[in-house]
């Protein structure tokens, strides 16, 4: 049977499965003849919850980090809660109710209290307490606490979905892969599986009901494509994809500590993508040289209101200060388009991607842009920071972003903050005006970044999201490569560095072209740098450079896509089994 | 014993700061109350402080009562007016 789900995190797994279920506790109302002993009962399973979510939170704290484990010491304080506690002994005590219902009736009231809260922080902190009183519950009631931490053989998860308390509590090597009926691409599950690097496929409704335990599956987190109990032809070739996946994973892991150079020595920065302080172990594990791209709008996404200047702060300061001395370039708000926010009030569009979103809104809102400033510049004290701006159209615009942060720089100056002296502000091309006028631009800012994807949306005028017109989107357009040329020897003629941090940035096709266009730096997906390194390695300028000419000759994509891929291919060949030096 | 603090940090009372006030008030035998919104809460209590949903700016009146009051109520006070800065 073929299932497909939401993709949460890469990777390809084989394995049998272990079922979670949450078996539903049954909470009768009767009354008890021993008061005290009961109460004593009590108070023995709360010491017993106690035990067990400080043996999470320790886990937690090794597996996930300080910031991840904060959440189980306020559930150990919710544990021991007086609200909680006291009143459920007062219960049991003046109504004669089993220590069971009683718990049930007050955790039940204190999650509802929070749920009624108008706060949405604080209606999520429902969930922390039920997932608190879910584990006293199960002691009362005699029921094993799901505990992911007892599982001793390797096994593919498969369960409806995970509290927080229980994928801290996992051990990661155990487990190959998630699979879940809920959630999604940012769900907390997803963002767990993939800071420990296990393939995870979420959202796939009914695959509880589907399996049992020591069923076989076979899946790709990337796809979201899953099979039970494949037959033997299936399971051979996910079997092969996933020897190759390993094994040139193995490969590229030998180039971490390499430098970024071409054949013959030019040094090019090959730079993360990043959306939250969260992925910088894979930053770092993949031998990033800094961040060329921080997306800042997920601090945003999936909330009520605007974060506070302190939250983001904290953001970026995570960011800047754990990857120092390394530059990390942040780029303010873009929203609008694709990312709509409902608190931002940016209304209906009839033409989101040419409306009103990211410098566009901001510029209207200066409260958000330099809230969003005053954040970037007391954290640019940790770390090595860059700002750039997304969307710029005209020159103007850049120097009315320019003029906020220069303001805010200077109230942070005159109250005393400890601030970088030195900010380089960069701008994004990613409108086809702003690349014909780069070399206007580049004498007012410090560097160039060009965003492949919208860029070649809006030289070909074709929506990216909409699927009728897919076939027309293309990265290998003349016209998008001869406009990404003439940005770099614009940038070049004023001094300024160019980088690419869309798609095409982690490109291997695009590399050796892009190189040989003079590009300085390549950002992409963590995953992507060392592939990225290893295509580097095997060009020299020479080499790229008559690449270069011979697409910029060509007058259709197809032939120019060709060309690309023939040389990336036959440059990976040579490189693959070449050892490392 | 009791003293009327502002909270200043940008959070205000979230699950971090709730719990770091809990656990410095458990550190003494007096009770502790905290008042804020007309709403008088156990200052013991992480689900009773987050309760009152306090943000930023929003003044709260610490009261112990109790042998170690006056010095649990000023270790409070320090604690808030710090922004939860241990």
């Amino acid at each position: 049977m073929n299932l497909h789900g939401k993709s949460a995190s890469h990777g390809i797994v084989v394995g049998r499965v272990r079922l979670v279920q949450t078996t539903a506790l049954l909470i009768d109302q009767s009354s008890v003849q021993n008061v005290d002993a009961e109460i004593a009962r009590f108070r023995a399973c709360i010491a017993k919850a106690k035990i067990g979510l400080e043996a999470v939170r320790d886990r937690a704290l090794k597996n996930l980090g300080a910031d991840k484990a904060a959440i189980f010491d306020a559930h150990l304080l919710i544990l021991e809660d007086p609200e909680l506690v006291d009143t459920t002994v007062e219960i049991v005590g003046s109504r004669k109710l089993n220590a069971l219902a009683a718990f049930d009736e007050v955790a039940r009231q204190a999650a509802a209290m929070f749920e009624a809260m108008d706060n949405e922080y604080m209606r999520e902190r429902a969930a922390d307490v039920r997932d608190v009183a879910d584990r006293v519950l199960r002691q009362l009631a005699g029921v094993a606490v799901t505990d992911l931490s007892e599982i001793q053989d390797e096994v593919v998860l498969v369960c409806r979905d995970l509290a927080p308390s229980e994928t801290a509590a996992m051990n990661p090597q155990k487990i190959l892969g998630i699979l879940t009926d809920l959630g999604g691409k940012t769900s907390h599950t997803a963002i767990v599986a993939r800071t420990l690097e296990i393939p995870a496929v979420l959202g796939l409704r009914r695959i509880t009901e589907v399996v049992t335990n020591g069923d076989w599956i076979a899946f790709d987190g990337e796809t979201g494509e899953v099979v039970v109990n494949p037959d033997d032809a299936t399971r051979a070739v996910f079997l092969e994809k996933q020897k190759i996946e390993k094994r040139e994973k193995l490969e590229l892991m030998t180039l971490v500590g390499q430098s970024n150079t071409s054949a013959d020595g030019r040094v090019t920065q090959i730079v993360a993508n990043i959306g939250s302080p969260e992925d910088l172990p894979g930053v770092r594990k993949y031998d990033a040289a800094g961040v060329g791209l921080y997306r800042t709008e997920f601090l945003f996404m999936d909330r009520t209101e605007a974060p506070s200047e302190e939250e983001q702060f904290q953001a970026y300061k995570a960011v800047l200060e754990g990857l120092a001395p390394l530059p990390v370039t942040i780029r303010t708000l873009d929203v609008g388009g694709d990312k709509p926010l409902a608190y931002l009030d940016i209304g209906h569009e009839d033409n989101p991607f040419l409306g009103y979103r990211a410098i566009r809104y901001c510029l209207e809102h200066p409260e958000i842009l330099r809230t969003q400033f005053r954040a970037m510049l007391r954290a640019s004290a940790f770390g090595n920071l860059r700002i750039m701006f997304p969307m710029i159209a005209s020159l103007e615009e850049l120097l009315a972003a320019k003029e906020h942060l220069e303001a805010v720089r200077k109230e942070l100056v005159a109250s005393g903050v400890k601030i970088a002296d030195h900010v380089p502000v960069g701008v994004m091309i990613e409108i086809p005006s702003a690349a014909i006028i780069s070399d206007i631009l580049a004498q007012h800012c410090e560097f160039l970044s060009i965003g492949t994807n919208d860029l070649i949306q809006y030289t070909v005028a074709v929506d990216r999201l909409n699927e009728r017109v897919q076939n027309l989107y293309d990265p290998f357009h003349p016209a998008v490569l001869r406009l990404m040329r003439t940005v770099i020897e614009n940038a070049h003629k004023f001094g300024r560095k160019t980088s690419v941090c869309g798609e095409m940035g982690g490109s291997e096709a695009h590399l050796p072209l892009l190189l040989g266009m003079g590009l300085d730096e390549f950002s992409m997906a963590p995953t992507s740098i060392l592939r990225s390194r290893r295509q580097l390695s095997g060009w020299t300028m020479k080499e790229a450079e008559a690449l270069r000419d011979e697409v910029m000759k060509q007058s259709r994509s197809a032939d120019i896509e060709s060309i690309l891929m023939q040389a990336e291919a036959r440059k990976r060949n040579d490189l693959k089994g070449r050892p490392s030096t | 014993m009791e003293k009327t603090v502002r909270i200043l940090n940008e959070e205000g009372l979230h699950a971090r700061p709730a719990g770091l006030f809990v656990k410095k008030a458990s550190e003494f035998v007096s009770t502790v109350e905290v008042r804020a919104n007309g709403m008088a809460k156990n200052g013991k209590s992480i689900m009773a402080l987050m309760s009152l949903g306090l943000a930023k700016d929003a003044e709260i009146t610490i009261t112990a009562k109790g042998a170690d009051a006056s010095a649990a109520v000023e270790a409070l006070v320090d604690l808030v007016a710090k922004k939860f800065q241990l």
